[in-house]
């Protein structure tokens, strides 16, 4: 199984002075969905960054390390580039564009094949994973729900016939009926267009539900990784990224040692 | 009122440059989100080229044309390379302020170039005058609508609905989005730049038929400016509206109340329009979702 992303020991740093990825590593293998957990601030979306190639733009550096998709190295491409490549990034946010009209957001994305001697999937491939985008077509981005908008996001990715997928957080703020929808469709993608995915969340339990293999990010580095059902089997896991605690029983010692294993972790 | 009628169509004509000379500040603006204080001069130099090409060179107007916005499209891309690349990311305020400095470089480029006197452009527009019943519009201020009007709808049409346009209003809602899907935002830029020379050649060329040719000639795109924000900064039918409206404005206060006032009540109505609607005519605030 060859990885069709790998991230080798990566250093990031911002503004020349502030270190947020500290020897950071991680994989993707062709074809798999592997989640990337952790909570706010832990550096999830600065890895992204860091392989789409969006940190200059917030004064980010890559310190040392190495990227590569597909083998070659990707660690100085611009984020144009690598999307024309097959490397798209979901941003967190949806970051639709609110003037445009749906179908326009999606027309944009037909970039991405610049020079890949593909036609962009038809919109209505698209409109099949989101029969709901099919009747706004017509409609102005910005007066979209926010499902409706992540929905578009990801439609946009779907029209650039990506190889690999990053995606930020795609249930942030959303009803939990909705984040259970836009996983199964993300899930269906995975499968019926055979694209890889990195999927960064918060929602560790979906997450981990849909992916093959997770790494759990701490303070700019990894701190467990594991096919996913033993992570959502590991103690420490359920307890700080899952919530099932061992609810009920009494909390006075263990909250002592809770705090040690924290601790511990963030040595 | 029969001279109401044609004093109106005249500035109406009038305001149909003034649109043409706003379209290419909305169009940088839009997607750039920069002012470019240098546009009126940017005009002026495509004025000049027109004049090297058709009466210092002395090639047909038609071939002159061609090569001068050839030349201007070689100037917006070349300043965006120049001037513009090295700021990307920099604050706007700092990318407006080099505007400024740009427009100075090429007014004193221009006296260099081809000395500060007055010239007159080889005429291109037909001698007769447009007559409709009893009214009498100058050629070249008749034609010269014509010109700018097509103008207008060719790059509107451009903007609108190829692929690079959509492109265009992509980058200019999100660099940052625009450029995770494939989009060439530098390119985008570089495109605005030469779309809005292109637009202020073929400005240079009406204008400069109507008036004289001289280095001044881009202090007409500072009142523009005006036009602009009454519009709305980053709205094409907006420019295009308060470009007529300003053009009639002016033309009515210059005969009524003679040419003294006819610089000053454009403006009161300017100001006044902002203060009831601050983001101009048709400037969009942001989208707020109920």
């Amino acid at each position: 199984m060859s990885a069709a992303l790998e991230v080798n020991n990566i250093e990031v740093v911002y503004h020349h002075t502030i270190q947020v990825l500290r020897g950071l590593s991680l994989a993707v293998p062709e074809g798999e969905i592997v989640a990337l957990l952790g909570s706010n601030g832990a550096g999830k979306s600065t890895t992204l960054k860091a392989i789409s190639g969006f940190l200059p733009l917030e004064n980010g550096a890559l310190a040392s390390g190495s990227i590569r998709f597909d083998g070659r190295d990707i660690s100085r491409t611009p984020p144009h580039r690598l999307v024309r490549r097959g490397l798209f990034q979901v941003m967190e946010g949806r970051r639709v564009f609110e003037d445009l009209t749906v179908e326009d957001n999606l027309r944009v994305a037909s970039y991405a094949l610049s020079g890949r001697g593909e036609a962009p999937l038809p919109f209505d491939a698209v409109y099949e994973y989101f029969p709901l985008l099919r009747a706004l077509h017509r409609q102005r981005a910005g007066y979209l729900s926010g499902g409706e908008q992540q929905m578009l996001a990801i439609g946009r990715a779907l029209v650039a016939r990506p190889r690999m997928l990053l995606l930020d957080e795609p249930s942030l703020g959303l009803a939990p009926k909705l984040v259970e929808e836009i996983f199964g469709i993300i899930r269906r993608i995975n499968r019926e267009r055979k694209v890889s995915m990195l999927l960064v969340e918060q929602n560790a339990a979906m997450a981990l539900s849909l992916a093959s293999y997770g790494y759990i990010i701490e303070n700019g580095r990894i701190v467990i990784d594991g096919p996913a059902e033993r992570l959502m089997a590991d103690r420490d896991v359920k307890e700080f990224y899952l919530g099932l605690g061992s609810a009920g029983r009494t909390r006075s010692y263990r909250d002592v040692k809770h705090y040690r294993r924290r601790k511990r972790w963030l040595s | 009122m029969e001279y109401f009628l044609e004093v109106s169509l005249v500035g109406l004509a009038v305001g149909g440059v003034y649109a043409l000379i706003a379209l290419g500040y909305v169009l940088v603006y839009k997607t750039t989100r920069v002012v470019n204080f240098a546009h009126g001069n940017i005009m002026m130099f495509g004025a000049y080229f027109f004049y090297t090409f058709a009466a210092l060179l002395g090639l047909h107007w038609a071939l002159a044309v061609v090569l001068t916005l050839v030349a201007s499209a070689a100037l917006g891309a070349g300043i965006e390379r120049v001037v513009l690349r090295p700021l990307l990311g920099r604050p706007a305020i700092s990318v407006v302020m080099v505007t400024v400095g740009l427009a100075a470089v090429l007014h004193g480029a221009a006296q260099m170039i081809w000395t500060p006197g007055d010239f007159f452009l080889p005429s291109i527009f037909p001698d007769a005058p447009i007559i409709i019943g009893e009214m009498f519009i100058p050629s070249n201020t008749g034609y010269g609508f014509l010109v700018a009007l097509a103008a207008i709808l060719i790059f509107l049409v451009l903007f609108r609905f190829t692929r690079s346009g959509v492109a265009m209003r992509a980058t200019a809602a999100d660099q940052v989005a625009a450029s995770s899907m494939g989009v060439n935002v530098p390119a985008m830029f570089r495109l605005a730049w030469i779309y809005a020379a292109l637009s202020a050649a073929i400005a240079g060329i009406v204008v400069g038929s109507i008036t004289t040719l001289n280095p001044t000639m881009g202090l007409i795109g500072l009142s523009v400016l005006a036009v602009v924000i009454l519009g709305g900064l980053d709205s094409i039918p907006g420019a295009i509206l308060a470009g007529l409206i300003i053009g009639w404005l002016e033309a009515l206060t210059g005969f009524y109340l003679g040419g003294a006032y006819k610089d000053v009540i454009p403006f009161v109505v300017l100001i006044v329009i902002l203060m009831i609607r601050p983001y101009g005519l048709f400037g969009t605030p942001e989208i707020e979702r109920l």
